[in-house]
């Protein structure tokens, strides 16, 4: 697995190219955007299908109210903004106006985690797991990379209830293929092994296969785990890493409050409790710098798994 | 376009009993927002009995009129009035905010005629917005009522609302203010005060009528003149007065949040006796 031979996308343009194809088939699918249209990729289906496009300006509170609306009416809205304000800006709209009514509206936020670099702290969402998933009746993914991405807005329609699905900004390899299956709520096992289990989602799956070979050099065998919904979390698979490795790593770029990590450790530590190590952004903001820079300075690298991985096996019992 | 007007007298004596009814339910469930309820007995009596398209025996009926009721707290009032008008037995009222109950605090899916969930303010109108945009794409010949308090109009959120109805020219929706003049924390204008109100909405590119909102004949004929108002939306500004129709209760403003006690529930009912006798 060489960076430079893989194929290098934004998992939005996997949202644009899946909600596209979905609403051309489904006429319940409508799209709306708060101005953002082109950044979430939102655009692409309001050329494609401009009648079952809604932009609302800057008001990501009414936005969130009409999809709201929407669902009450049978239709299937996709919410689209970036993820610090399809979260935060409006998590009330979204609690009672769309979790409490298990209303169906799909939540696009874009520009999670650190892909949006440069904007700085402001702009960086570094919360949404967090945030969405104490809402009941939520569902959680973040796609690895754009196949996933696309899989997973189309997968979403046929899901009842809202679904949040976390999408970045900047280009990330294509790991997985069309042709993977994926299921919301079952995580796919990408590599096996049994001295430990990485567990990750989002773009950091690659930075998690990269530490495996690594590992793996020095005789480890790590298994590698890309869990992209976080909620409903798949618990089969997490107590079965724990039962057959009894070692975890968790990796995130993401608050470790909370976040991906700790939906995992839940199920850890009350089932098959287990020596774990998480790698996420330890309670700040975040600031500005290039994606790359951004990874290295909150320990997000390749090198920060390896050595947590070796961490963890040495208090491993 | 009209519907034909029922007698204004049998309203009246409808809003007595509805009003004994709200009364006393909120006498049983020990708390809940009695001023904000009794405000809007006329509104809701009108829209129900009049106004409004609907079926109690089919409440999921698609071409269906849907009311938002944005100012969730106020849900004793459309509780007692869809039990009225039979969306639900009578009996049920007892049961509101006890555990258990499909009568939430503040209103939830699962009740017959309860549209949408609300208590959050200011959410109502962009959920409405979104039922109109839907209506139009289904073409369907459906109006969307939105409820609204005067005090719940300091949320943000209802004017980015405002703007959306405006610049989709959704003239399938009629808003209402509840205009009883406080929130909370005492009147409006001395917190944070909203007049002009009908200047504030008509600049905003809305239609608006301002009536007696205790007046049915004032609200048949808003309603009436909202549905052959193309191209804009509509907002009724009601003037009410809160906690309508107990003389010990009306504009004393620690009634927005309680609920009479058995000898207040005893006096009041007395009054709103002897106000049937006068109609």
């Amino acid at each position: 697995m060489e960076k430079n031979k893989l194929q290098m996308v934004p998992t939005r343009d996997g949202f644009g190219r899946g909600v596209v194809e979905l609403g051309k088939t489904d006429e319940r699918v409508v799209v709306l955007s708060a101005d953002l249209t082109d950044s979430t990729r939102a655009g692409w289906f309001k050329k494609e299908l401009p009648e079952r496009f809604f932009a609302f300006g800057v008001s990501e509170q009414d936005m969130f109210g009409v999809a709201s609306g929407f669902a009450l009416a049978g239709k299937i809205p996709y919410a689209c903004t970036f993820g610090v304000f399809a979260t935060g800006r409006v998590w009330d709209q979204i609690r009672v106006s769309i979790a409490y009514m298990n209303l169906n509206v799909k939540i696009i936020g874009t520009h999670g985690g650190i892909s949006v670099g440069e904007d700085g702290a402001t702009h960086q969402a570094l919360e949404e797991i967090t945030l969405m998933r104490v809402l009941p009746n939520m569902t959680v993914i973040v796609p690895a990379d754009a196949v996933e991405a696309k899989k997973a807005t189309i997968e979403a329609a046929k899901h009842n209830g809202p679904v949040y699905i976390r999408l970045g900004r900047s280009e990330v390899p294509v790991i997985t293929k069309e042709s993977d299956r994926f299921e919301i709520g079952k995580a796919n096992v990408l590599k096996e092994g049994n001295d430990l289990a990485i567990f990750a989602c989002g773009m950091m799956v690659y930075y998690a296969l990269e530490a495996s070979e690594i590992l793996s050099k020095e005789g480890i065998k790590a298994r590698v785990i890309n869990l992209h919904t976080p909620k409903p979390i798949d618990a089969d698979t997490v107590k079965k890493a724990a039962i057959e490795t009894k070692a975890i790593v968790t990796v995130e770029e993401h608050t470790l409050s909370g976040g991906f990590g700790s939906a995992i450790s839940e199920i850890v530590s009350q089932n098959c409790p287990v020596p774990m190590k998480m790698i996420g952004i330890n309670d700040r903001f975040g600031e500005s710098g290039s994606q790359e820079e951004l990874l290295k300075k909150f320990n997000l690298e390749t090198k920060d798994i390896v050595k947590a991985a070796k961490e963890v096996l040495k208090v491993k019992k | 376009m009209e519907n034909k007007k029922p007698d204004i007298k049998e309203l009246k004596e409808k809003a007595i009993e509805i009003r004994k009814d709200i009364l006393t339910m909120l006498n049983a469930a020990g708390s809940g927002h009695t001023g904000g309820s009794l405000s809007m007995v006329e509104i809701l009596i009108t829209l129900y009995g009049y106004a409004m398209r609907h079926n109690p025996k089919k409440p999921d009926w698609p071409d269906r009129d849907k009311l938002i009721l944005s100012k969730g707290h106020g849900c004793p009032a459309l509780y007692t009035v869809l039990a009225h008008y039979g969306y639900f037995p009578k009996e049920e009222l007892m049961t509101l905010r006890k555990l258990g109950s499909r009568l939430q605090g503040h209103p939830q899916r699962g009740l017959p005629g309860i549209e949408t969930a609300s208590g959050s303010l200011g959410q109502g109108l962009s959920i409405s917005n979104g039922l109109a945009l839907a209506a139009r794409l289904d073409k369907r010949n459906t109006r969307i009522y939105c409820i609204m308090g005067d005090g719940e109009l300091n949320e943000g959120q209802i004017w980015e609302a405002v703007m959306t109805a405006s610049q989709y020219k959704l003239d399938n929706i009629c808003g209402i203010v509840d205009h009883n003049k406080y929130c909370i924390d005492g009147l409006l204008k001395d917190i944070k005060c909203m007049d002009p109100l009908p200047e504030k909405w008509s600049s905003f590119g809305w239609n608006t009528i301002d009536i007696d909102g205790h007046s049915f004949k004032d609200l048949m004929s808003a309603f009436d003149k909202a549905k052959t108002l193309k191209g804009k939306p509509t907002v009724i500004i009601a003037h009410t007065i809160k906690g309508k129709g107990i003389s010990f209760i009306e504009c004393q403003n620690r009634w927005h949040g309680t609920t009479p006690k058995k000898d207040e529930l005893e006096r009041a009912l007395k009054e709103l006796d002897e106000e049937r006798r006068k109609i």
